[in-house]
């Protein structure tokens, strides 16, 4: 066999073993395309619950494969994006979002970072501030005592 | 800082040490939140999805029985004042876990079992029943899933805790171990039957 026989062998080979890599589910799509895109695009948006980080647009699970047909269903049934959301997430919870909402209960993961980072600059900022207006450091003026003991120490000194 | 403070003879340089003492305390308060946030993640499992049917209604439903069976089962039977609902099937392999503890409920008559029998072949999952012993009251055969995803189902077996009103108190999820029926359902359930 030729050297670019094997290569060409080789390749497809290759190709063949990477088509599970595609996840190409033998579904029917909805009729009308547009419909299709929209389900396609929401699938990409819900967690699997079985395997937590895939969405269900790629993943193998029984449950997986049940959601993306209910997907279909409620938008052939006339739902809304934001309609076919609330069904899964009356079920399972924000959780069932890849991407979570912000909201009450989400409000400390999405500006618990930004907080922390104002509360820090805020102490760094005071502290900087509170030693320029006292001067550098040691600058202070001496309490009586400290006086008393400085004119000590000169006396013996001298 | 209040005038007060100062004509009680405070020096700047002593108030500048605990205001210092005070910075220092920053980080000591921030390590303990975060040891205790995550102290507490040691025991939680990350797998275990809330559900947040806790507290609601159980999701409306009517399922067929299973063939030969008297009962199907719907949301109108559960008017026990305390029963269980639990979500099983003959393909599932930890169900066989948990599947003793539910007959020795049975036998001791503690609390009503309703079966919902999910995604199984109706031949499959009686001849499991014949096998291994029924331990429930009903069986609802939900053969497409569509009762368990109401449920928020997402691994069997699961079991929910209904209360008189038909609401959802509790719910576990995977196989009731006997220090969960022990710690938890039992006592649970005997509060709920007074």
């Amino acid at each position: 066999m030729s050297r670019s026989a094997l290569a060409t062998l080789i390749g497809a080979a290759l190709l063949i073993l990477s088509l599970p890599a595609f996840a190409i589910f033998t579904e029917k799509p909805l009729a009308d395309p547009e419909q299709e895109a929209r389900a396609q695009h929401l699938m990409r948006e819900f967690r699997c619950l079985v395997c937590q980080n895939q969405a269900i647009s790629e993943s193998h699970a029984d449950l997986a494969g049940d959601m993306r047909a209910i997907v279909r269903e409620r938008i052939a049934a006339g739902d809304d994006n934001d309609a076919v959301r609330q069904y899964f997430i009356d079920r399972y919870g924000d959780w069932v979002l890849l991407d979570p909402p912000l909201n009450r209960k989400t409000i400390l993961l999405w500006a618990g970072g930004g907080v922390i980072l104002l509360v820090g600059a805020g102490l760094i900022f005071i502290r900087m501030r509170r030693s320029t207006r006292s001067g550098a450091l040691g600058q202070t003026a001496l309490s009586e005592a400290e006086k008393a003991e400085l004119e000590r120490l000169m006396r013996e000194q001298g | 800082m209040t005038d007060s403070a100062e004509q009680g003879g405070e020096t700047p340089s002593r108030r500048r040490t605990r205001t210092g003492l005070l910075f220092a305390l920053i980080p000591v308060a921030a390590f303990v939140v975060i040891g205790v946030f995550l102290f507490r993640g040691l025991s939680l499992d990350p797998s275990e999805i809330y559900s947040v049917l806790i507290d609601k209604p159980a999701p409306a439903f009517d399922l067929a029985p299973l063939p030969g069976k008297e009962h199907g089962l719907a949301t109108s039977d559960l008017t026990q004042p305390v029963q269980l609902v639990n979500v099983f099937a003959s393909w599932c392999v930890a169900c066989r876990v948990e599947h003793p503890l539910l007959m020795e409920l049975k036998r001791n008559g503690t609390v009503p079992i309703y079966g919902l029998n999910y995604k199984d072949q109706p031949q499959a999952a009686l001849n499991w029943l014949r096998n291994f012993g029924d331990p429930y009251d009903r069986i609802g055969s939900d053969l497409n899933g569509r009762v368990g995803i109401d449920f928020g189902v997402y691994g069997v077996p699961e079991t929910f805790i209904v209360n008189g009103e038909g609401i959802i108190v509790r719910k576990i999820t995977g196989p009731i171990t006997p220090q969960i029926l022990q710690k938890e359902l039992l006592p649970l359930i005997a509060e709920m039957q007074k």
